[in-house]
């Protein structure tokens, strides 16, 4: 089990199994809400199934949609269990806070450094404590 | 609208970066005391500070928006919750494109695609009810009231209206995602960051076109290769082009398009004709820019490779014009170049511009123009989002590189990337001439 310290973007906890994904992604156009799937065929883990996996990866390709894709994926219940990620970007956190207030269901997010990113590998368990941001 | 007490109160503390100053009322919208969805507008802007990792914000004065475009159920569960809170904008705010049109339905129809033309509805109602100016357009700064002027600050989220906002106007916004930019708009500031910052509009990548013959950097393809070069080149930095003339606002528009599509640029200089960029040491701020490229007649071929995925002997079946949205300059050359003829009857030929476009053509007699060659003027939408619209089944001509760039891959269809000139001459002829 490791433990990771970091900073919460979405408020929430972690305590699950990780699922790496070696290069960032767009969930717009590059994940299936209704499947939890990575789609895109670029994707080093694409056809990799997200849902209720603690997912890191270097950080979300930012676009315009993407917030939308996460949400429906936390609404439809094939979201991750929560983001790990170094580089932040504002579009999956903005998805991630409107879900919860939409649909009582988020993604919590913790920004890490690199270096802490780099030491987690599909398969662990990770724990992270319960936090809150302004 | 709101009205925004000048007076700053609030200090909300924020892990790295210190202290972000609040005023009385978004403290109280934070507390959730003027409801939910002003709550919620407060924490996104909020948490977009924090992403940032700045503690300053900036007033906006207005805002285009991209949340009223149906994107799916989040969308329209999100028009629903501002809707119940009456919410009401900060800014003049204005509409992007949507996903139907109201001159055209049979573009999407309703029965082949009802939630998507359903939602999309609904959302348009909405955002409307909510007191948005209904532009629907993804080129604001072609009317007067969406045109932001020299150092004014906005809110923008179509990445081509960022960078023409940011680079042809001198106007200053970052490209705003879905939801934020409600957000924003709701709450009249945003966190001041990026492209809002003299520093974040330093050009740090120089592209010379000077060694490009006069002949190529005139003909109407070169802004839009230009784009796709730039775009591919400098990612999400900003570039300085040195040796350009043109002044024309839709070569400008073609570059930001173009530019925005290859590689997400949201501002770009051209020295001697943007605002910030009398000459190429205002816009590098003293400091030497990390990229310097002569742009050579090989890069424009590369980028004239990426935009064109068919071959030569496939039957034509579409011509897509209008992104972004044609203004009224373009759409009489088109008109000037059908010159009373029809196209010919196994293409369809689609023109998306705006509402206020559509109604200057109207003024000036020339609508009927479109409907007698056998073209579709298309308002408020786009050809290349899904759901497909209905005869772009086969090999599609443009003279949009941002469309080139996008269709394969959101439709599905061979694309063909021409000048005007040959698009409408391949829509009469009804085969494409090269």
């Amino acid at each position: 089990m490791t433990s990771v310290r970091g900073r919460w973007l979405v408020a929430g906890s972690i305590d699950g199994e990780i699922l790496r994904l070696d290069e960032s992604l767009s969930f717009w156009g590059g994940f299936d809400a209704a499947s939890g799937c990575v789609v895109d065929r670029a994707h080093p883990q694409c056809g990799s199934r997200l849902t209720g996996k603690v997912v890191t990866m270097p950080g979300s390709r930012g676009s315009s949609g993407t917030p939308g894709v996460l949400g429906e994926a936390i609404r439809l219940g094939t979201a991750p269990a929560a983001l790990i990620i170094s580089h932040a970007d504002i579009n999956i956190v903005a998805g991630a806070l409107t879900a919860e207030t939409l649909y009582g269901a988020t993604c919590p997010v913790l920004l890490v450094d690199t270096a802490v990113l780099d030491g987690l590998c599909s398969g662990d368990s990770v724990q992270a404590g319960e936090g809150s941001v302004s | 609208m709101n009205t925004r007490p000048t007076v700053p109160k609030s200090v909300v503390s924020s892990s790295t970066t210190g202290a972000l100053v609040l005023l009385d009322c978004e403290e109280r919208w934070l507390r959730g005391e003027a409801g939910a969805a002003m709550k919620l507008a407060m924490q996104l802007v909020l948490a977009a500070a924090e992403v940032s990792e700045v503690t300053e914000m900036v007033p906006v004065e207005m805002a285009h928006i991209n949340s009223c475009h149906y994107s799916g159920v989040m969308s329209l569960d999100f028009a629903e919750f501002l809707l119940a809170d009456r919410v009401s904008f900060a800014v003049p705010t204005h509409t992007n494109a949507s996903l139907i049109s109201c001159s055209t339905p049979h573009l999407r129809p309703e029965d082949r695609s009802p939630v998507e033309v359903q939602g999309a509805r609904r959302v348009m109602e909405i955002y409307e009810a909510l007191g948005c100016t209904p532009m629907w357009t993804c080129a604001p700064y072609q009317q007067p009231d969406g045109r932001a002027k020299l150092g004014q600050h906005l809110i923008g989220s179509e990445s081509n209206a960022v960078g023409f906002a940011n680079s042809v106007l001198g106007a200053r916004t970052n490209k705003y995602g879905d939801l934020l930019d409600v957000a924003g708009a709701l709450v009249g500031r945003v966190p001041l960051a990026g492209l809002h910052t003299d520093a974040g509009r330093r050009a740090t990548h120089v592209f010379d076109v000077s060694d490009i013959p006069s002949a190529t950097r005139t003909d109407p393809t070169f802004p839009h290769l230009l784009g796709v070069v730039l775009g591919r080149a400098v990612g999400h930095g900003v570039g300085a082009i040195v040796g350009y003339e043109s002044e024309r606002e839709d070569d400008l528009k073609a570059i930001a398009a173009a530019a925005a599509a290859a590689g997400g640029v949201g501002l770009f200089h051209v020295v001697g004709s943007t605002p910030e960029a009398p000459t190429l040491e205002n816009v590098t701020r003293g400091q030497t820019p990390s990229d310097h490229t002569i742009v050579t007649a090989d890069h424009l071929a590369e980028a004239a490779a990426v935009l064109t995925n068919a071959s030569a002997d496939e039957p034509l079946r579409a011509v897509c014009l209008g992104t972004p949205h044609f203004s009224v300059a373009e759409c009489v050359e088109t008109l000037d170049r059908l010159d009373g003829r029809r196209i010919a009857p196994s293409v369809t030929m689609l023109v998306t511009t705006s509402r206020a476009v559509a109604a200057e053509l109207e003024l000036r007699g020339l609508r009927n123009e479109f409907s007698e060659a056998g073209v579709d003027l298309v308002l408020d939408t786009c050809s290349y989002f899904p759901p497909h619209p209905s005869g772009l089944d086969g090999l599609t001509l443009t003279n949009s590189a941002k469309w080139a760039y996008y269709a394969p891959g959101l439709l599905g269809v061979p694309v063909g990337f021409e000048s005007l000139e040959r698009c409408v001459e391949s829509a009469v002829a009804g085969r494409w001439i090269r």
